[in-house]
């Protein structure tokens, strides 16, 4: 039963969050089908010229299709850093959490470090250059993975915490060995943060902008973000095409957010909020 | 782009079907957004594709002023700079280490026939010659619109105070009388580098003893002076209301239109106004700023920039042919065609008879000796990154003319220092 | 102890460590030695505190410093409170508060350069789509991004839109783990909706504040995408932050100079949430 003060809050609240949250979406999607001239103008009207279609082939295939390309590069470091952020993150917190140590101490030390600190970006380059890794999509992945695994160390601890020895007893007396207990029995349970670690950390891979800038030049290792940064220029005085671009960019975290929507919630109450 | 792509897949079939082991090679191509730069790069790639089809370009385009300062140094550092590129000569040239970034160009055939005064501005500390003029030399003065000189009879001013009389009455009758465009902030450093002229009347030495940290902005007023007259321009209200976030199209437009009686400007924002506006070039006049001596007014004059090759390029025996064509007598016929805007750095080029009245207003200038001084980044190879953003701060009446003269001095000894120059 | 055939081996802690160490601690421990060079990537020629010096004795660089702590202080200041009503208001029963929840999510998901970038052209001072909405109900809109006193601010705006539906998320997972007992108790004892506010959820809702505070702090201390795609530091230098300086520096070749200034913003963001940590674990305890 609703009162009649909840009703009315919320109608004024999705009000106040349609002019605020939707208005400027809504600007970039009209803007994003219009054609040349009336996108030019920078209203807020109907297109004159429906050009959805248009506009999204002349973007995809813009200086050799460059934004597929970009596509491509960014899913398969998003994939495959998520992927190894995982798995190297959830063994860190296994241990920091079942094993208590001396260790442990450095090991949360270095966590804070990466959060805190603001990576150097030339001695990296630096680095990268010496392994042969710089300007590869492998080194780029390595550099996601070292960037990312604060948090989701952290993530990983606290919600293991949850997870009774008892399970892990239990696999022992049945003979399992170190890395089948973490496979086979923590794994699985740890599904909520792990899906919130996901959201997170593709979003923000895949959004990334600087770290590809210095770390991965190139045309061929060209990356979603650095396509609207390119474009600004080339589109200088093309904001249909521009917009599509940010409409087009931010689809993938769209579809990843929609799958993952209520999980999101279940896998921070238990990971952020145990602290 | 999709003709090229398909130019190239038509020749390099040619290719396999004549059963010619050499397949096409295509030239990527870094090139700025202005519309004259375009055009040129257009008009000779389209002329050499013509006459060599085995040979295509891809062309990337790039933003100018700092950021696109940044993305030549960045590429040519980690090794990802296209096969030709398009960039300044002059201190910028110096500042982007030509002796370990650029091919030498200097055995090439075509320099027996550029002028030396270009020559000069592309060559490195050791006496290479890196560089192939990309277009006319520039002018930097002020635009004007001739039809508002005309309703409101003005003359074209010969002194800085005849300048702001005139601004005063273009103001008076209801129009921008000084376009300021600091969208792009590249554009607010103009009032500052045309006056060089002027400087170099009043302090001849003024640029070897800058390049020896021994003149300053700070305390040599002639110098100081192009940072006065932003200020003064600013404070008499005499720019336009958008003009934090107005762009250099913008500029060009106004001034070709009316809306703005002035803008100061390098002479390639011709080829702007002729592409978006060709019916209103006519309308368009250009004057040199003017200093405080009416004895003294001169041009200051920009060479144009340079087409280089990375001495990383995997083509570079094919970028030099193309290059060595370039910098033909032919090929700069062709580019005078398409851009009259300035004379052009090759011998005996010359321009077509039917010139825009802006052009015609400059080329006196060049006509008789003594009218014309390089800019000073023709003169010193240091040139301080953070001048654009200072200027705007200026021109927006954020910092006095006095702090940006002593804060551009301080800027210029981080490059100075950063080229090893002695002295410093 | 654990046996010497733990269950829980050290070499899990292996693969992490070595990405960890060779791709962020070796370059940060370098950075240190590079910051006291003249580097131009070809060589370094060691010049001691010059760079360091040179950092101060500049008045946009140390604008810029000023400027990033006002931004990281205010986008996590808003963030932090508002987050917290919001949560508090979508937890509330309200009507279509499911809806709300997805909707402020959005902006978390678009990327930076396409928010800077749309709220670039929405902020333009005569065609912007804000000022001319204000311009038809009598307002003059301001000039957002080009009047230098503003500017800084109007990024703080954006920031805050991109980022509140991530702080509200948190907060709503930790009002959510709050036992209905306490609220329950207090009622019970009178206790006013104010009362119940500031004496029930602020206190239990501590773990998420800690967290909303903590990374928001370090982002905005850090920030740069936003900034640099909004005004690139202008209009002149007045909405520079520590980040897009050092950006500068290294885009003007000046590397050494720029290693300082990561330094110097390490040193910053260490001086800040280091004592703040501890402060709130200080609290943990006395709780």
């Amino acid at each position: 039963m609703m009162s009649r003060r909840q009703l009315y809050t919320g109608i004024a609240a999705l009000i106040a969050a349609i002019i605020i949250f939707i208005v400027p979406f809504l600007f970039i999607f009209l803007t994003a089908v219009k054609d040349k001239q009336d996108a030019s103008l920078l209203t807020f009207t109907l297109p004159v010229n429906w050009q959805l279609w248009q506009n999204v082939v002349e973007v995809a295939s813009a200086r050799n299709y460059m934004l597929l390309l970009a596509y491509f590069n960014s899913s398969v470091i998003t994939v495959a850093a998520v992927t190894l952020i995982i798995i190297f993150g959830a063994m860190v917190g296994y241990i920091l959490q079942r094993r208590p140590s001396p260790w442990n101490k450095l090991i949360y030390a270095c966590v804070f470090l990466g959060l805190m600190v603001p990576p150097a970006v030339v001695p990296t380059i630096w680095v990268l250059q010496w392994f042969g890794l710089f300007k590869t999509i492998t080194g780029m992945v390595f550099i996601q993975v070292a960037y990312g695994l604060a948090f989701a160390i952290l993530l990983f601890r606290s919600f293991i915490a949850t997870i009774p020895r008892d399970l892990d007893e239990a696999a022992i007396i049945d003979g399992a060995k170190p890395l089948q207990i973490f496979f086979k029995v923590i794994l699985p349970l740890l599904k909520p943060v792990t899906v919130t670690v996901i959201v997170v950390q593709s979003i923000t891979i895949f959004n990334d902008f600087t770290n590809p800038l210095y770390y991965l030049p190139g045309k061929e290792n060209v990356t979603v973000q650095l396509t609207l940064y390119n474009f600004q220029t080339q589109f200088q005085t093309q904001f249909n095409l521009l917009f599509m671009n940010i409409l087009l960019v931010t689809i993938p975290p769209l579809i990843v957010f929609v799958f993952f929507n209520r999980q999101i919630v279940a896998g921070m109450t238990a990971g952020a909020v145990k602290g | 782009m999709k003709m090229r792509s398909k130019t190239i897949l038509a020749a390099a079939m040619l290719m396999l079907a004549s059963g010619v082991a050499n397949a096409g090679t295509t030239l990527s191509m870094l090139v700025d957004t202005n519309q004259e730069s375009t055009a040129i790069i257009d008009a000779l790639t389209k002329a050499y594709n013509a006459k060599n089809p085995d040979i295509s370009f891809d062309i990337e385009q790039r933003p100018g002023g700092s950021e696109g300062d940044n993305m030549i140094k960045t590429r040519l550092a980690t090794g990802e700079m296209s096969d030709i590129f398009q960039y300044n000569s002059g201190s910028l040239f110096q500042a982007i280490k030509p002796e370990q970034t650029l091919a030498d160009l200097s055995d090439l055939k075509s320099q027996a026939n550029i002028l030396p005064v270009f020559k000069n501005v592309v060559t490195d500390a050791s006496g290479h010659v890196r560089g192939i003029p990309a277009g006319p030399a520039m002018g930097g003065g002020i635009f004007y619109n001739r039809k508002v000189y005309a309703d409101l009879g003005l003359k074209v001013p010969k002194t800085w105070a005849e300048f702001m009389e005139n601004n005063a009455k273009i103001k008076a009758a209801g129009k921008v009388a000084v376009a300021q465009t600091y969208g792009d902030t590249w554009t607010s450093q103009l009032f500052v580098l045309a006056d060089f002229y002027n400087v170099q009347a009043q302090a001849p030495n003024f640029a070897a003893d800058y390049t020896a940290n021994k003149a300053k902005y700070a305390t040599t007023p002639a110098a100081g002076r192009g940072f006065e007259h932003l200020e003064e321009v600013f404070k008499g209200g005499f720019t336009n209301p958008d003009f934090g976030a107005a762009k250099f199209d913008d500029g060009m437009r106004m001034v070709a239109s009316g809306e703005a009686a002035h803008y100061p400007m390098l002479t390639f924002g011709i080829g702007n106004v002729q592409q978006n506006n060709p019916d209103k070039v006519k309308d368009l006049g250009f004057f040199a700023q003017p200093g405080d001596d009416v004895s003294k007014n001169g041009l200051t004059v920009w060479m144009p920039s340079a087409l280089y090759i990375p001495a990383q390029s995997k083509h570079i025996e094919e970028a030099k042919a193309f290059l060595d064509w370039a910098g033909s007598k032919e090929a700069c016929e062709l580019m005078a065609k398409v851009v009259p805007s300035g004379p052009y750095l090759v011998k005996d080029c010359q321009l077509p008879k039917d010139i825009p009245p802006a052009v015609a207003d400059m080329l006196p200038y060049f006509e008789k000796d003594g009218m014309t001084a390089p800019a000073l980044e023709f003169l010193s190879p240091i040139k301080g990154p953070a001048l654009e953003q200072i200027t705007v701060e200026v021109g927006s009446g954020i910092r006095s003319a006095k702090d940006a003269a002593a804060l551009y001095d301080q800027d210029v000894e981080k490059q100075a220092k950063q080229l090893g120059l002695p002295n410093w | 102890m654990a046996s010497p055939k733990s269950p829980y081996p050290y070499w899990f802690v292996l693969p992490a460590a070595v990405v960890f160490s060779v791709l962020f601690l070796v370059p940060t421990l370098a950075s240190f030695w590079f910051s006291l060079t003249r580097w131009d990537l070809f060589s370094a020629q060691f010049i001691g505190l010059e760079n360091y010096r040179q950092f101060f004795r500049e008045p946009f660089l140390v604008q810029g410093l000023v400027n990033t702590l006002i931004y990281a202080v205010l986008t996590s200041g808003v963030k932090t409170v508002l987050g917290l009503l919001l949560a508090v208001l979508l937890t509330s029963g309200i009507w279509g508060q499911g809806v709300l929840r997805t909707v402020i999510f959005f902006p978390v998901l678009v990327s930076t350069i396409g928010v800077g970038i749309t709220f670039s052209v929405l902020m333009h001072p005569t065609r912007g789509l804000i000022n001319v909405v204000l311009a038809t109900i009598g307002l003059h809109g301001p000039a957002w991004l080009t009047d230098p006193e503003l500017a800084l601010y109007s990024i703080v705006i954006v920031d805050v839109w991109k980022g509140i539906g991530l702080a509200t998320v948190i907060y709503i997972a930790g009002l959510a783990s709050i036992s209905p007992e306490y609220y329950e108790a207090a009622r019970i004892d009178g206790a006013t909706r104010t009362q119940l506010f500031f004496r029930v959820t602020v206190p239990l809702v501590k773990p998420a504040t800690v967290t909303v505070v903590t990374l928001s702090l370090i982002s905005g201390l850090r920030s740069f995408d936003l900034i640099w795609a909004m005004t690139r530091g202008g209009p002149g230098f007045s909405s520079d932050v520590l980040a897009s300086v050092i950006y500068k520096q290294y885009q003007a070749g000046f590397y050494g100079l720029s290693t300082a200034g990561n330094v110097i913003l390490f040193a910053l963001i260490a001086a800040l949430i280091l004592p703040l940590t501890a402060w709130f674990n200080r609290k943990e305890i006395e709780a």
